[in-house]
Protein backbone atom coordinates (compact mmCIF):
# COMPACT_ATOMS: atom_id res chain seq x y z
CA UNK A 1 0.00 0.00 0.00
CA UNK A 2 1.25 3.65 -0.85
CA UNK A 3 1.68 5.80 2.25
CA UNK A 4 1.54 10.00 1.82
CA UNK A 5 4.66 11.55 3.19
CA UNK A 6 4.75 13.71 5.88
CA UNK A 7 7.40 16.79 5.97
CA UNK A 8 8.46 18.79 9.13
CA UNK A 9 9.07 22.28 7.88
CA UNK A 10 10.10 24.23 11.26
CA UNK A 11 6.69 24.26 13.23
CA UNK A 12 5.10 22.70 10.59
CA UNK A 13 3.93 19.20 8.98
CA UNK A 14 3.25 19.61 5.39
CA UNK A 15 1.48 16.77 3.55
CA UNK A 16 1.20 16.95 -0.19
CA UNK A 17 -1.25 14.15 -1.19
CA UNK A 18 -0.37 13.47 -4.42
CA UNK A 19 -1.80 9.87 -5.43
CA UNK A 20 -5.72 9.08 -5.77
CA UNK A 21 -5.72 7.70 -2.36
CA UNK A 22 -7.59 4.63 -1.52
CA UNK A 23 -9.10 4.53 1.67
CA UNK A 24 -6.94 2.43 3.31
CA UNK A 25 -4.31 4.85 2.31
CA UNK A 26 -6.26 8.08 3.66
CA UNK A 27 -7.03 6.37 6.70
CA UNK A 28 -3.02 5.66 7.22
CA UNK A 29 -2.35 9.52 6.51
CA UNK A 30 -4.67 9.83 9.67
CA UNK A 31 -2.99 7.48 11.79
CA UNK A 32 0.53 8.83 10.32
CA UNK A 33 -0.31 12.74 11.20
CA UNK A 34 -1.40 11.88 14.90
CA UNK A 35 2.01 10.45 15.49
CA UNK A 36 3.93 12.59 13.95
CA UNK A 37 2.37 15.57 15.25
CA UNK A 38 3.07 14.07 18.61
CA UNK A 39 6.52 12.99 18.06
CA UNK A 40 7.69 16.56 16.84
CA UNK A 41 5.79 18.53 18.96
CA UNK A 42 4.38 20.94 15.69
CA UNK A 43 1.44 23.46 16.61
CA UNK A 44 0.43 23.52 12.72
CA UNK A 45 -0.21 21.33 10.12
CA UNK A 46 -0.82 21.50 6.47
CA UNK A 47 -2.55 19.42 4.09
CA UNK A 48 -2.08 20.43 0.49
CA UNK A 49 -4.35 18.96 -2.28
CA UNK A 50 -3.73 20.83 -5.14
CA UNK A 51 -3.10 17.57 -6.85
CA UNK A 52 -6.62 15.89 -6.13
CA UNK A 53 -8.84 16.34 -8.67
CA UNK A 54 -11.54 15.41 -6.92
CA UNK A 55 -12.75 15.14 -3.05
CA UNK A 56 -15.25 12.85 -1.94
CA UNK A 57 -17.30 12.62 1.31
CA UNK A 58 -14.71 10.16 2.17
CA UNK A 59 -11.57 12.54 1.70
CA UNK A 60 -13.42 14.99 2.90
CA UNK A 61 -14.56 12.92 6.09
CA UNK A 62 -10.74 12.60 6.67
CA UNK A 63 -9.35 15.99 6.20
CA UNK A 64 -11.98 16.87 9.15
CA UNK A 65 -11.49 14.11 11.41
CA UNK A 66 -7.47 14.89 11.13
CA UNK A 67 -8.35 18.28 11.92
CA UNK A 68 -10.19 17.35 15.22
CA UNK A 69 -7.84 15.16 15.91
CA UNK A 70 -4.73 17.85 15.61
CA UNK A 71 -6.78 20.19 17.20
CA UNK A 72 -7.08 17.68 20.34
CA UNK A 73 -3.07 17.61 20.34
CA UNK A 74 -2.76 21.28 19.86
CA UNK A 75 -1.82 21.44 16.62
CA UNK A 76 -4.19 23.94 13.77
CA UNK A 77 -4.79 22.00 10.32
CA UNK A 78 -5.29 24.41 7.53
CA UNK A 79 -5.90 22.83 3.80
CA UNK A 80 -4.95 24.25 0.77
CA UNK A 81 -4.90 24.32 -2.83
CA UNK A 82 -8.07 22.72 -3.31
CA UNK A 83 -9.35 23.35 -7.00
CA UNK A 84 -12.47 25.59 -8.00
CA UNK A 85 -13.88 21.91 -9.83
CA UNK A 86 -13.81 20.19 -6.74
CA UNK A 87 -14.91 23.25 -4.82
CA UNK A 88 -18.31 23.57 -6.72
CA UNK A 89 -18.64 19.66 -6.26
CA UNK A 90 -17.89 20.01 -2.93
CA UNK A 91 -20.78 22.43 -2.41
CA UNK A 92 -23.24 20.70 -4.99
CA UNK A 93 -22.53 17.39 -2.89
CA UNK A 94 -23.56 19.14 0.16
CA UNK A 95 -20.24 18.75 1.58
CA UNK A 96 -19.02 21.68 4.07
CA UNK A 97 -16.28 20.18 5.70
CA UNK A 98 -16.63 21.82 8.79
CA UNK A 99 -13.90 22.89 11.35
CA UNK A 100 -11.52 22.76 8.29
CA UNK A 101 -9.39 26.13 7.74
CA UNK A 102 -8.74 26.67 4.21
CA UNK A 103 -6.01 28.72 2.01
CA UNK A 104 -5.78 29.27 -1.22
CA UNK A 105 -2.12 27.58 -1.15
CA UNK A 106 0.90 26.57 0.99
CA UNK A 107 2.13 29.86 1.40
CA UNK A 108 -0.81 32.05 2.60
CA UNK A 109 -1.91 28.41 4.71
CA UNK A 110 1.50 29.38 6.35
CA UNK A 111 1.10 32.88 6.74
CA UNK A 112 -2.54 31.61 8.44
CA UNK A 113 -0.78 29.11 11.06
CA UNK A 114 1.69 32.23 11.77
CA UNK A 115 -1.10 34.62 12.26
CA UNK A 116 -2.86 32.20 14.52
CA UNK A 117 0.10 31.15 16.96
CA UNK A 118 1.02 35.03 17.30
CA UNK A 119 -3.01 36.03 17.55
CA UNK A 120 -3.10 33.34 20.67
CA UNK A 121 0.53 33.88 21.88
CA UNK A 122 1.35 30.90 24.26
CA UNK A 123 -2.29 31.24 26.04
CA UNK A 124 -3.67 27.73 24.48
CA UNK A 125 -7.53 28.77 24.79
CA UNK A 126 -8.53 29.87 21.01
CA UNK A 127 -9.69 28.15 18.10
CA UNK A 128 -13.49 29.07 18.48
CA UNK A 129 -12.90 29.57 14.52
CA UNK A 130 -14.44 33.02 14.40
CA UNK A 131 -11.97 34.29 11.86
CA UNK A 132 -10.79 33.08 8.90
CA UNK A 133 -12.21 30.62 6.22
CA UNK A 134 -15.55 28.57 8.44
CA UNK A 135 -17.76 27.03 6.18
CA UNK A 136 -21.69 27.83 6.36
CA UNK A 137 -23.31 25.15 4.67
CA UNK A 138 -26.15 26.13 1.78
CA UNK A 139 -29.58 25.78 2.54
CA UNK A 140 -31.62 23.69 0.09
CA UNK A 141 -32.63 25.56 -2.87
CA UNK B 1 -45.41 25.18 -58.67
CA UNK B 2 -42.81 25.28 -61.52
CA UNK B 3 -41.89 26.98 -64.63
CA UNK B 4 -41.92 25.26 -68.09
CA UNK B 5 -39.10 25.68 -69.80
CA UNK B 6 -41.16 28.02 -72.34
CA UNK B 7 -42.31 30.38 -69.74
CA UNK B 8 -38.79 30.77 -68.20
CA UNK B 9 -37.27 31.71 -71.51
CA UNK B 10 -40.20 34.04 -72.55
CA UNK B 11 -39.39 35.69 -68.65
CA UNK B 12 -35.79 35.92 -69.04
CA UNK B 13 -36.40 38.33 -72.43
CA UNK B 14 -38.99 40.58 -70.49
CA UNK B 15 -36.15 40.93 -68.28
CA UNK B 16 -33.40 41.82 -70.82
CA UNK B 17 -35.44 44.09 -72.87
CA UNK B 18 -37.12 46.19 -70.03
CA UNK B 19 -34.01 46.11 -67.91
CA UNK B 20 -33.84 50.15 -67.37
CA UNK B 21 -37.43 50.27 -67.08
CA UNK B 22 -37.88 47.40 -64.55
CA UNK B 23 -34.91 48.38 -62.30
CA UNK B 24 -36.22 51.79 -62.27
CA UNK B 25 -39.89 51.26 -60.76
CA UNK B 26 -38.54 48.25 -58.99
CA UNK B 27 -35.98 50.49 -57.12
CA UNK B 28 -38.57 53.26 -56.42
CA UNK B 29 -40.55 50.60 -54.70
CA UNK B 30 -38.01 49.26 -52.70
CA UNK B 31 -36.86 53.05 -51.90
CA UNK B 32 -40.56 53.59 -50.90
CA UNK B 33 -40.43 50.69 -47.84
CA UNK B 34 -36.73 51.01 -46.70
CA UNK B 35 -37.79 54.98 -46.66
CA UNK B 36 -34.30 56.57 -47.17
CA UNK B 37 -31.99 53.76 -44.66
CA UNK B 38 -30.23 52.77 -47.77
CA UNK B 39 -29.45 55.20 -50.72
CA UNK B 40 -30.72 55.12 -54.09
CA UNK B 41 -28.09 54.27 -55.90
CA UNK B 42 -26.99 51.75 -53.51
CA UNK B 43 -30.41 50.08 -54.15
CA UNK B 44 -30.24 50.48 -57.98
CA UNK B 45 -26.73 48.83 -57.68
CA UNK B 46 -28.31 45.71 -55.91
CA UNK B 47 -31.49 45.44 -58.12
CA UNK B 48 -29.57 45.93 -61.44
CA UNK B 49 -27.39 42.59 -59.78
CA UNK B 50 -30.81 40.59 -58.83
CA UNK B 51 -32.41 41.66 -62.25
CA UNK B 52 -29.24 40.17 -63.54
CA UNK B 53 -29.54 37.46 -61.30
CA UNK B 54 -33.59 36.67 -62.39
CA UNK B 55 -32.28 36.37 -65.65
CA UNK B 56 -29.61 34.38 -66.13
CA UNK B 57 -31.65 31.96 -63.45
CA UNK B 58 -34.54 31.80 -66.07
CA UNK B 59 -32.38 32.23 -69.50
CA UNK B 60 -30.75 28.74 -67.79
CA UNK B 61 -34.21 27.57 -68.04
CA UNK B 62 -34.46 27.61 -63.99
CA UNK B 63 -38.01 26.07 -63.28
CA UNK B 64 -37.79 26.76 -59.90
CA UNK B 65 -34.95 27.94 -56.98
CA UNK B 66 -33.51 24.81 -56.24
CA UNK B 67 -31.81 23.82 -59.85
CA UNK B 68 -29.01 24.03 -60.70
CA UNK B 69 -29.21 27.07 -62.87
CA UNK B 70 -30.26 29.14 -59.96
CA UNK B 71 -27.26 28.55 -57.85
CA UNK B 72 -25.72 31.90 -58.81
CA UNK B 73 -29.41 33.49 -57.68
CA UNK B 74 -29.78 31.95 -54.43
CA UNK B 75 -26.28 32.97 -53.42
CA UNK B 76 -27.10 36.59 -54.55
CA UNK B 77 -30.39 35.67 -52.40
CA UNK B 78 -28.52 34.70 -49.61
CA UNK B 79 -26.22 37.60 -49.39
CA UNK B 80 -28.58 40.44 -49.59
CA UNK B 81 -30.67 38.48 -46.42
CA UNK B 82 -27.44 38.51 -44.78
CA UNK B 83 -26.43 41.83 -45.37
CA UNK B 84 -30.37 43.62 -44.72
CA UNK B 85 -30.23 41.32 -41.72
CA UNK B 86 -26.92 42.43 -40.43
CA UNK B 87 -27.98 45.98 -40.92
CA UNK B 88 -31.07 45.64 -39.04
CA UNK B 89 -33.72 45.33 -41.84
CA UNK B 90 -37.05 43.49 -40.88
CA UNK B 91 -38.14 40.37 -42.42
CA UNK B 92 -40.83 42.07 -43.82
CA UNK B 93 -38.57 45.01 -45.43
CA UNK B 94 -36.25 42.37 -46.61
CA UNK B 95 -38.80 40.11 -48.59
CA UNK B 96 -41.08 43.32 -49.86
CA UNK B 97 -37.06 44.21 -52.05
CA UNK B 98 -38.01 40.75 -53.82
CA UNK B 99 -42.03 40.83 -54.31
CA UNK B 100 -41.91 44.70 -55.45
CA UNK B 101 -40.04 42.44 -58.27
CA UNK B 102 -43.41 41.58 -59.32
CA UNK B 103 -44.95 45.08 -59.36
CA UNK B 104 -42.47 46.14 -61.57
CA UNK B 105 -42.41 42.92 -63.90
CA UNK B 106 -46.25 44.09 -64.36
CA UNK B 107 -45.84 47.31 -65.11
CA UNK B 108 -43.44 46.48 -67.68
CA UNK B 109 -45.92 44.30 -69.07
CA UNK B 110 -48.80 46.69 -68.96
CA UNK B 111 -47.03 49.23 -71.07
CA UNK B 112 -50.51 49.64 -73.18
CA UNK B 113 -52.97 49.61 -70.28
CA UNK B 114 -53.78 46.03 -71.34
CA UNK B 115 -52.86 42.64 -70.88
CA UNK B 116 -53.81 39.68 -72.33
CA UNK B 117 -54.79 36.33 -71.27
CA UNK B 118 -51.65 34.35 -72.22
CA UNK B 119 -48.94 37.36 -70.67
CA UNK B 120 -50.96 36.72 -67.63
CA UNK B 121 -50.76 33.45 -67.43
CA UNK B 122 -47.13 34.10 -67.62
CA UNK B 123 -47.35 36.36 -65.23
CA UNK B 124 -48.94 34.23 -62.66
CA UNK B 125 -46.15 31.74 -62.95
CA UNK B 126 -43.66 34.09 -62.90
CA UNK B 127 -45.04 35.61 -60.09
CA UNK B 128 -44.79 32.47 -58.13
CA UNK B 129 -41.12 31.63 -59.34
CA UNK B 130 -40.26 35.57 -57.36
CA UNK B 131 -42.58 34.15 -54.44
CA UNK B 132 -40.58 31.35 -53.84
CA UNK B 133 -37.35 33.68 -54.18
CA UNK B 134 -38.84 35.96 -51.33
CA UNK B 135 -39.33 33.10 -49.08
CA UNK B 136 -36.12 31.78 -49.72
CA UNK B 137 -34.73 35.87 -48.55
CA UNK B 138 -36.90 34.80 -45.70
CA UNK B 139 -35.41 31.71 -44.78
CA UNK B 140 -31.94 32.99 -45.28
CA UNK B 141 -32.62 36.26 -42.62
CA UNK B 142 -33.88 33.97 -39.96
CA UNK B 143 -30.78 32.10 -39.67
CA UNK B 144 -28.37 34.87 -40.13
CA UNK B 145 -30.23 36.32 -37.37
CA UNK B 146 -30.24 33.27 -35.06
CA UNK B 147 -26.11 32.72 -35.88
CA UNK B 148 -26.01 36.91 -35.12
CA UNK B 149 -28.05 36.44 -31.31
CA UNK B 150 -25.94 32.90 -30.70
CA UNK B 151 -22.97 34.60 -31.33
CA UNK B 152 -24.11 38.09 -29.27
CA UNK B 153 -25.14 35.49 -26.25
CA UNK B 154 -21.36 34.28 -26.60
CA UNK B 155 -20.04 37.70 -26.31
CA UNK B 156 -22.12 39.09 -23.83
CA UNK B 157 -21.14 35.97 -21.59
CA UNK B 158 -17.40 36.64 -22.04
CA UNK B 159 -18.08 40.58 -22.04
CA UNK B 160 -20.25 40.54 -18.76
CA UNK B 161 -18.15 38.43 -16.40
CA UNK B 162 -14.66 40.21 -16.13
CA UNK B 163 -12.96 39.25 -13.52
CA UNK B 164 -10.78 42.25 -12.39
CA UNK B 165 -7.95 42.82 -9.90
CA UNK B 166 -8.91 45.51 -7.21
CA UNK B 167 -5.86 45.68 -4.53
CA UNK B 168 -2.98 43.22 -3.35
CA UNK B 169 -4.86 40.01 -2.70
CA UNK B 170 -8.44 41.49 -3.49
CA UNK B 171 -10.27 40.61 -6.87
CA UNK B 172 -13.50 41.88 -7.88
CA UNK B 173 -16.43 40.61 -10.58
CA UNK B 174 -18.92 43.70 -11.52
CA UNK B 175 -22.34 41.49 -12.62
CA UNK B 176 -24.49 43.23 -14.97
CA UNK B 177 -27.48 41.50 -16.74
CA UNK B 178 -29.48 39.03 -15.32
CA UNK B 179 -27.97 35.89 -13.98
CA UNK B 180 -28.97 32.27 -15.46
CA UNK B 181 -27.83 29.29 -14.30
CA UNK B 182 -25.92 28.80 -17.29
CA UNK B 183 -24.09 32.26 -17.04
CA UNK B 184 -24.20 31.77 -13.19
CA UNK B 185 -22.02 29.07 -13.98
CA UNK B 186 -19.24 30.63 -16.02
CA UNK B 187 -19.23 33.55 -13.18
CA UNK B 188 -17.99 30.88 -10.65
CA UNK B 189 -16.14 28.87 -12.22
CA UNK B 190 -13.89 32.46 -13.43
CA UNK B 191 -13.87 33.80 -10.24
CA UNK B 192 -12.56 30.59 -8.28
CA UNK B 193 -9.98 29.90 -11.30
CA UNK B 194 -9.16 33.69 -10.56
CA UNK B 195 -8.32 33.26 -6.93
CA UNK B 196 -6.26 30.45 -7.64
CA UNK B 197 -4.19 32.15 -9.95
CA UNK B 198 -4.04 35.52 -8.53
CA UNK B 199 -3.81 34.10 -4.71
CA UNK B 200 -6.20 36.53 -3.91
CA UNK B 201 -7.88 35.84 -0.67
CA UNK B 202 -11.09 38.35 -1.41
CA UNK B 203 -13.12 38.27 -3.63
CA UNK B 204 -15.69 41.41 -4.01
CA UNK B 205 -18.77 40.23 -6.12
CA UNK B 206 -20.67 43.85 -6.78
CA UNK B 207 -24.60 43.04 -8.06
CA UNK B 208 -25.22 46.74 -8.58
CA UNK B 209 -25.87 45.71 -12.09
CA UNK B 210 -28.06 42.85 -11.45
CA UNK B 211 -32.23 43.90 -11.83
CA UNK B 212 -33.65 41.64 -9.84
CA UNK B 213 -32.51 38.72 -7.41
CA UNK B 214 -34.64 35.67 -6.91
CA UNK B 215 -34.01 32.70 -4.83
CA UNK B 216 -32.39 31.46 -7.78
CA UNK B 217 -29.94 34.24 -8.47
CA UNK B 218 -29.19 34.06 -4.36
CA UNK B 219 -28.52 30.60 -4.42
CA UNK B 220 -25.96 31.11 -7.32
CA UNK B 221 -24.13 33.59 -5.44
CA UNK B 222 -24.36 31.51 -2.41
CA UNK B 223 -22.52 28.50 -3.45
CA UNK B 224 -20.20 30.61 -5.11
CA UNK B 225 -19.28 32.20 -1.81
CA UNK B 226 -19.23 29.00 -0.24
CA UNK B 227 -17.18 27.02 -3.10
CA UNK B 228 -14.58 29.92 -2.50
CA UNK B 229 -14.63 29.74 1.39
CA UNK B 230 -13.86 26.33 0.89
CA UNK B 231 -10.96 27.23 -0.97
CA UNK B 232 -9.67 29.60 1.50
CA UNK B 233 -11.15 33.01 -0.30
CA UNK B 234 -13.45 35.41 1.69
CA UNK B 235 -16.21 37.01 -0.69
CA UNK B 236 -18.14 40.40 -0.16
CA UNK B 237 -21.25 41.19 -1.69
CA UNK B 238 -21.24 44.60 -2.28
CA UNK B 239 -24.01 47.13 -4.56
CA UNK B 240 -27.25 45.79 -3.28
CA UNK B 241 -29.90 48.78 -4.07
CA UNK B 242 -32.44 49.02 -1.89
CA UNK B 243 -35.41 47.38 -3.61
CA UNK B 244 -33.02 44.36 -4.05
CA UNK B 245 -32.15 44.53 0.16
CA UNK B 246 -35.94 44.68 0.23
CA UNK B 247 -37.04 41.40 -2.32
CA UNK B 248 -34.17 39.73 -0.48
CA UNK B 249 -35.58 39.87 3.24
CA UNK B 250 -39.09 39.26 1.44
CA UNK B 251 -38.24 36.18 -0.19
CA UNK B 252 -36.36 34.91 3.41
CA UNK B 253 -32.91 34.57 1.95
CA UNK B 254 -30.49 34.09 4.15
CA UNK B 255 -26.96 35.34 3.53
CA UNK B 256 -25.82 33.95 6.79
CA UNK B 257 -22.59 35.67 7.82
CA UNK B 258 -21.73 36.46 4.10
CA UNK B 259 -20.70 40.08 4.63
CA UNK B 260 -22.67 42.40 2.57
CA UNK B 261 -21.85 46.07 1.83
CA UNK B 262 -24.22 48.85 -0.21
CA UNK B 263 -20.98 49.96 -2.45
CA UNK B 264 -18.29 48.24 -3.94
CA UNK B 265 -15.98 51.56 -2.05
CA UNK B 266 -17.51 50.45 1.37
CA UNK B 267 -16.21 46.44 0.29
CA UNK B 268 -12.96 47.65 -0.41
CA UNK B 269 -12.53 49.70 2.57
CA UNK B 270 -13.82 46.71 4.78
CA UNK B 271 -11.52 44.26 3.01
CA UNK B 272 -8.39 46.36 3.89
CA UNK B 273 -9.43 46.99 7.16
CA UNK B 274 -9.72 43.30 7.71
CA UNK B 275 -6.10 42.56 5.54
CA UNK B 276 -4.82 45.57 7.69
CA UNK B 277 -5.83 44.02 11.09
CA UNK B 278 -4.66 40.32 10.22
CA UNK B 279 -1.32 42.28 8.91
CA UNK B 280 -0.66 43.85 12.28
CA UNK C 1 -27.78 3.04 -28.98
CA UNK C 2 -25.29 2.65 -26.17
CA UNK C 3 -22.36 1.25 -26.89
CA UNK C 4 -21.71 -1.88 -23.57
CA UNK C 5 -19.46 -0.43 -21.53
CA UNK C 6 -16.49 -1.34 -19.50
CA UNK C 7 -17.80 -4.01 -16.16
CA UNK C 8 -15.35 -3.59 -12.88
CA UNK C 9 -15.78 -6.11 -10.16
CA UNK C 10 -15.86 -4.00 -7.15
CA UNK C 11 -14.37 -6.21 -3.85
CA UNK C 12 -12.35 -3.73 -2.26
CA UNK C 13 -10.58 -0.50 -1.93
CA UNK C 14 -8.22 -0.64 -4.94
CA UNK C 15 -11.54 -1.20 -6.64
CA UNK C 16 -13.23 2.21 -5.90
CA UNK C 17 -10.12 3.68 -7.33
CA UNK C 18 -10.07 1.90 -10.59
CA UNK C 19 -13.86 3.00 -10.91
CA UNK C 20 -12.69 6.44 -10.38
CA UNK C 21 -10.03 6.29 -13.02
CA UNK C 22 -12.20 4.50 -15.49
CA UNK C 23 -14.53 7.34 -15.36
CA UNK C 24 -12.34 9.99 -15.85
CA UNK C 25 -10.92 8.40 -18.40
CA UNK C 26 -14.24 8.13 -20.42
CA UNK C 27 -15.40 11.82 -19.28
CA UNK C 28 -12.63 13.00 -21.07
CA UNK C 29 -13.03 11.27 -24.03
CA UNK C 30 -16.41 12.40 -24.48
CA UNK C 31 -15.56 15.90 -23.48
CA UNK C 32 -16.95 16.89 -20.60
CA UNK C 33 -16.42 20.15 -18.60
CA UNK C 34 -13.60 20.45 -16.58
CA UNK C 35 -16.30 20.59 -13.54
CA UNK C 36 -18.71 17.75 -15.12
CA UNK C 37 -15.93 15.61 -14.87
CA UNK C 38 -14.79 16.35 -11.20
CA UNK C 39 -19.00 15.83 -10.04
CA UNK C 40 -19.18 13.03 -12.38
CA UNK C 41 -15.80 10.89 -10.87
CA UNK C 42 -17.21 11.85 -7.70
CA UNK C 43 -20.55 10.50 -8.00
CA UNK C 44 -18.71 7.59 -9.19
CA UNK C 45 -16.95 7.30 -6.13
CA UNK C 46 -19.77 7.78 -3.81
CA UNK C 47 -21.57 5.03 -5.16
CA UNK C 48 -18.97 2.85 -5.84
CA UNK C 49 -17.94 2.92 -2.42
CA UNK C 50 -22.09 2.42 -1.45
CA UNK C 51 -21.55 -0.70 -3.71
CA UNK C 52 -18.57 -2.03 -1.58
CA UNK C 53 -19.81 -1.11 1.94
CA UNK C 54 -23.54 -1.20 2.25
CA UNK C 55 -23.96 -4.27 -0.59
CA UNK C 56 -20.95 -6.01 0.12
CA UNK C 57 -19.22 -6.01 -3.28
CA UNK C 58 -20.57 -6.19 -6.80
CA UNK C 59 -20.15 -4.38 -9.90
CA UNK C 60 -19.61 -1.51 -12.08
CA UNK C 61 -20.33 -0.76 -15.46
CA UNK C 62 -18.92 2.73 -17.06
CA UNK C 63 -20.22 3.22 -20.65
CA UNK C 64 -20.58 6.00 -23.17
CA UNK C 65 -24.17 7.73 -23.71
CA UNK C 66 -25.64 9.11 -26.69
CA UNK C 67 -29.41 10.15 -27.03
CA UNK C 68 -28.82 11.40 -30.37
CA UNK C 69 -28.65 15.02 -28.95
CA UNK C 70 -25.88 14.69 -26.89
CA UNK C 71 -23.22 12.98 -25.85
CA UNK C 72 -22.64 11.64 -22.07
CA UNK C 73 -21.19 9.14 -19.67
CA UNK C 74 -23.57 6.19 -18.42
CA UNK C 75 -22.57 4.38 -15.23
CA UNK C 76 -24.25 1.32 -13.56
CA UNK C 77 -23.71 0.18 -10.19
CA UNK C 78 -25.21 -3.26 -9.00
CA UNK C 79 -24.90 -5.42 -6.23
CA UNK C 80 -26.71 -8.41 -4.62
CA UNK C 81 -26.43 -6.84 -1.00
CA UNK C 82 -29.35 -6.04 1.23
CA UNK C 83 -31.40 -3.73 -0.64
CA UNK C 84 -32.42 0.01 0.60
CA UNK C 85 -35.93 -0.81 2.85
CA UNK C 86 -36.87 2.92 3.24
CA UNK C 87 -35.73 4.96 -0.01
CA UNK C 88 -37.04 8.52 1.53
CA UNK C 89 -35.10 7.75 4.59
CA UNK C 90 -31.93 6.35 2.11
CA UNK C 91 -32.08 10.35 0.62
CA UNK C 92 -32.18 11.84 3.42
CA UNK C 93 -28.90 14.17 4.08
CA UNK C 94 -27.14 12.85 7.10
CA UNK C 95 -28.61 9.98 6.70
CA UNK C 96 -26.01 6.81 7.13
CA UNK C 97 -26.51 3.38 8.78
CA UNK C 98 -22.49 2.49 7.97
CA UNK C 99 -21.36 5.48 9.88
CA UNK C 100 -20.44 8.02 6.74
CA UNK C 101 -21.37 11.41 6.50
CA UNK C 102 -24.84 10.29 5.02
CA UNK C 103 -24.36 12.49 1.90
CA UNK C 104 -23.38 9.60 -0.78
CA UNK C 105 -26.41 8.50 -2.22
CA UNK C 106 -28.32 12.23 -1.45
CA UNK C 107 -25.49 14.21 -2.75
CA UNK C 108 -24.29 12.09 -5.99
CA UNK C 109 -27.77 12.27 -6.99
CA UNK C 110 -27.35 16.12 -6.94
CA UNK C 111 -24.25 15.72 -9.14
CA UNK C 112 -25.61 13.82 -11.94
CA UNK C 113 -28.37 14.75 -14.29
CA UNK C 114 -29.97 11.26 -14.24
CA UNK C 115 -30.68 9.26 -11.49
CA UNK C 116 -32.17 5.95 -11.57
CA UNK C 117 -32.73 3.23 -8.29
CA UNK C 118 -33.73 0.25 -8.47
CA UNK C 119 -33.58 -1.87 -5.08
CA UNK C 120 -35.49 -4.96 -3.52
CA UNK C 121 -35.08 -6.14 -0.16
CA UNK C 122 -32.62 -9.26 0.76
CA UNK C 123 -32.17 -9.03 -3.84
CA UNK C 124 -29.43 -5.69 -3.90
CA UNK C 125 -29.33 -2.44 -5.33
CA UNK C 126 -28.94 -1.42 -9.02
CA UNK C 127 -28.38 2.69 -9.52
CA UNK C 128 -27.96 4.08 -13.10
CA UNK C 129 -26.87 7.38 -13.55
CA UNK C 130 -26.31 9.47 -16.44
CA UNK C 131 -24.35 12.96 -16.87
CA UNK C 132 -24.70 14.72 -20.37
CA UNK C 133 -22.37 17.13 -21.99
CA UNK C 134 -23.82 20.55 -21.78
Amino acid sequence: MERVPVLKIGDILLVSIQIDMEDQVALQLQEDLAERIVATGCHGVIIDISALDIVDSFVGRTLATIAAISRVLDAETVVVGMRPAVAITLVELGLSLPGIRTALNVELGMDLLAREREDNGDDDEETNGLEGAETPAVPAP
Amino acid sequence: MTLSADEAARFAVVLEDHQEALVTFWTDRVAATLRGRLSHAELQRQNAELRRGFQQALAGSAQDLSGEAATELRAQLAELSATRARQGFSTTETAVSIFSLKDAVLAALDTQGQVDAATLRDYIAFSSFVDEAALFTFDSYVRVREELIADQAEQLLELSTPVVKLWEGVVAVPLVGTLDSARAQVVMERLLQTLVDTGSPYAIIDITGVPAVDTQVAQHILKTVVAARLMGADCIISGIRPQIAQTIVALGIEFGDIATKSSLADALRYVLTQTGKKAR
Amino acid sequence: MNEPGRRIEVASDQDVVRVRQQVRTLAVAVKLSLVDQTKIVTAASELARNTLVYGGGGWVEVAPADNGRRKGIRIVFSDHGPGIADLDLAFTDGYTTGGGLGLGLSGARRLVDEFDIVTAVGEGTTITVTKWCR
